[in-house]
């Protein structure tokens, strides 16, 4: 059995968050590459780093805004210890998806999309990991699991509760 | 001598355990002092054998599969004594489901080390970019043109023609991008030659880019594939080293480099205009056309966009001639095109053969029929934007316009096969409710029309008013299709018209309930 391995990420802080827009900035058409960047150091994309970007790519912080907001990736909050993504496109609706997603909304006691209340695990659903010829599929804090089926999703709620 | 052993890393085969079984066969060798080379590839794509383990012999490639980390000692007793193993599927290439295939793209997938250009070399990569060069650009364009290549994202635009419009242009500077946002559900071979054959889409990008006289190239990669983005950075760098990225590339006068951009989690950002303006580090809104990107694309300069596969097609068809590669397919659509089957599917993978195969025969034949064993109901083909087809349609060869006259379309190639169990009216209701969440907001028909769809199915669903909102939802379909800027808005009618054309007696509610509720 493979080690629980648990995301880290700094506390936001302003300095370090600057010199991050900085190491990226140059680049053409950087707002998205900074986004990934802030949110890979943080968690997520403090409110605070958006004037920030906008100030250094010489935008408006409504058209940063409009990026961060029109994006599904980019989370304005931290996500849960862990995060739990089930696929939840065609492929995997036809493997039996939709059974697998009810059971672990039931397990988490979380609707897909949502944090559990000790801030433990986030279950979002997410369309297509593309291992769709080993449907039902998952992802765990970036561990991909295919195949899935009861078993396999207990275990992994299990794991992700831990 | 060490024993040499392949073991795939493909994200497909990863899922399902590979890594395990990597490490165990390492463990094991070393705990009885036997010394093995694992090579990590890419997958052969037959999926349902993953993890797939495959021994070197003199006679080429044994394969086992599928392989669990318990069946590792027992597998190597038998590689050490040459004995039988249950798992043990014979050589690789002999495996039927492989061998009827015409694997032009995917020629080197899951056979060389994706990591290693000597490796791509060794096998025929960058045969096709020394041809390139001494053919000179306007060469280039016939061959390309000549070979009959249509884009395989899904809208089958002639790859020659695109070119040829942005070659014919001039500016400053020129661009070609990657679309690589291959989110369509049921799709996965750009995700399989990205993390397979890296350096077969860089040699693709760089030939498009020396023929044009554009400097600068992106990859933009979807977030969900970690393991792509990671081996195209990978290769990127390793071709930058080996000389094939840079300034006088291969020796030639030519200079031509190139990046990865990864996408955010916006499935609309697959279409092509979105895309740029996603690249430029904006909202991914679709744009009107004209301007085509090929006038007026990224940065407002004239660009080639092409999907990882078109991309992909090109060696080929400069190494062995244009010749060689239209003498595959039928009408229009010529070459070979990588399928993926997936969903409810015993054999679920990649199949690359000529178009003119029949959908039956994918589903049937080649994909072994449904794994939960029940009937084949419906198939879903050219993802979330795909028509839904019956078995009473199993006759269609797969072909742009075969599927056009059904209307259908093969989009990225995907088929996602259901069984009887499958309810099309939550089917019908899902494609509106994914439109809805995608929508990138721009015109009305896709933001308000994928609403209303959701809405009026659910009404469909409760038994209200069932042949009034039938009547609706194909109203709105047509406005959606007419009305929309892009294929999002434009393609939702596809499944949604499909499940009630084909599969009706879902959506109406049999006499005998009626007669109950009266």
């Amino acid at each position: 059995m493979t080690a629980v391995y648990e995301p880290s990420y700094e506390p936001w802080n302003e300095t370090r968050g600057a010199e991050i827009i900085a190491e990226h900035g140059k680049q053409e058409g950087a707002t998205l590459v900074i986004l990934h960047a802030l949110q890979e150091a943080f968690g997520y994309v403090p409110e605070a780093a958006i004037p920030m970007v906008a100030q250094a790519l010489n935008l408006s912080r409504a058209e940063v805004h409009g990026v961060f907001t029109f994006y599904h990736d980019f989370r304005h909050k931290p996500a849960g210890r862990h995060v739990l993504k089930l696929c939840r496109a065609e492929a995997c609706q036809a493997a039996g998806g939709d059974a697998l997603a009810a059971r672990a909304e039931a397990r988490l006691g979380v609707s897909l999309g949502n944090t559990t209340a000790d801030d433990r695990v986030t279950l979002e659903p997410i369309y297509c990991l593309g291992l769709c010829a080993t449907a039902p599929s998952a992802m765990l804090d970036g561990r991909l699991i295919g195949r899935l089926d009861e078993k396999r999703l207990d275990a992994l709620v299990a794991e992700a509760q831990r | 001598m060490s024993m040499r052993l392949f073991v795939s890393r493909d994200a497909g085969a990863v899922a399902v355990g590979a890594d395990e079984v990597a490490l165990a066969l390492e463990a094991a060798a070393a705990k009885r002092g036997v010394a093995i080379e694992i090579v990590r590839t890419g997958s052969r794509g037959l999926y349902w054998l993953e993890p797939l383990v495959e021994f070197a012999t003199p006679q080429g490639r044994i394969a086992f599969g599928p392989v669990t980390e318990s069946d590792v000692p027992s597998l190597l007793d038998a590689l050490a004594s040459n004995t039988p193993h249950l798992l043990r599927l014979g050589a690789t290439e002999e495996i039927p489901w492989l061998k009827r295939q015409t694997r032009l793209t995917f020629a080197r997938c899951g056979v060389i080390d994706p990591r290693s250009l000597d490796d791509y070399r060794a096998h025929g990569g960058y045969k096709g970019f020394e041809r390139a060069l001494s053919l000179g650009p306007d060469a280039i364009l016939t061959e390309v043109t000549a070979s009959g290549l249509r884009g395989r994202g899904g809208a089958g635009f002639p790859t020659g023609i695109k070119w040829k419009t942005v070659a014919q242009t001039s500016a400053n500077r020129k661009f070609i991008v990657c679309n690589a946002d291959e989110g369509d559900s049921g799709t996965f071979a750009d995700r399989m030659i990205m993390e397979g054959d890296p350096f077969l889409v860089i040699e693709g990008m760089t030939t498009s880019g020396i023929t044009v006289g554009a400097t600068k190239g992106y990859i933009y990669i979807r977030s969900e594939y970690p393991h792509a983005v990671e081996a195209m950075n990978a290769a990127i760098i390793a071709a930058r080293r080996g000389g094939y990225l840079g300034d006088k590339i291969g020796g030639s006068t030519y200079s031509f480099d190139m990046e990865v951009r990864v996408g955010a989690g916006a499935y609309v950002c697959g279409e092509e205009t979105s895309l740029l303006e996603s690249l430029e580090g904006r909202r991914g809104l679709v744009r009107a056309k004209p301007p085509l990107p090929a006038h007026r694309g990224l940065f407002g300069k004239p660009t080639v966009i092409n999907n990882v596969l078109s991309f992909a097609a090109i060696p080929f068809i400069l190494a062995e001639g244009a010749k060689a590669y239209a003498d595959f397919g039928m009408g229009r659509s010529r070459g070979t095109m990588p399928i993926q089957l997936a969903g409810n599917i015993r054999h679920g993978g990649l199949f690359e053969t000529a178009f003119g195969v029949t959908l039956g025969e994918l589903v049937d034949d080649i994909g072994g029929g449904t794994f939960t064993g029940r009937p084949v109901r419906a198939v879903q083909v050219g993802g979330p934007l795909g028509a839904y087809f019956p078995r009473a349609l199993f006759e269609t060869p797969f072909d742009y316009e075969a599927f056009a006259a059904r209307d259908g379309l093969i989009g990225h190639g995907g088929i996602v096969v259901f069984d009887d169990s499958v309810d099309m009216r939550r089917q019908a209701r899902f494609a509106m409710e994914f439109c809805a969440i995608e929508s990138c907001g721009k015109c009305t028909p896709c933001r308000i029309g994928s609403t209303r769809g959701v809405e009026t199915i659910e009404k469909i669903i409760n038994g209200e008013r069932v042949s009034e909102n039938l009547a609706l939802v194909e109203d709105l379909c047509n406005t959606m299709k007419f009305g929309s800027l892009c294929a999002l808005g434009g393609f939702t009618p596809y499944p949604v018209l499909s499940a009630l054309k084909h599969f009706r007696e879902d959506f109406i509610p049999a006499p005998t309930t009626l007669q109950a509720a009266e």
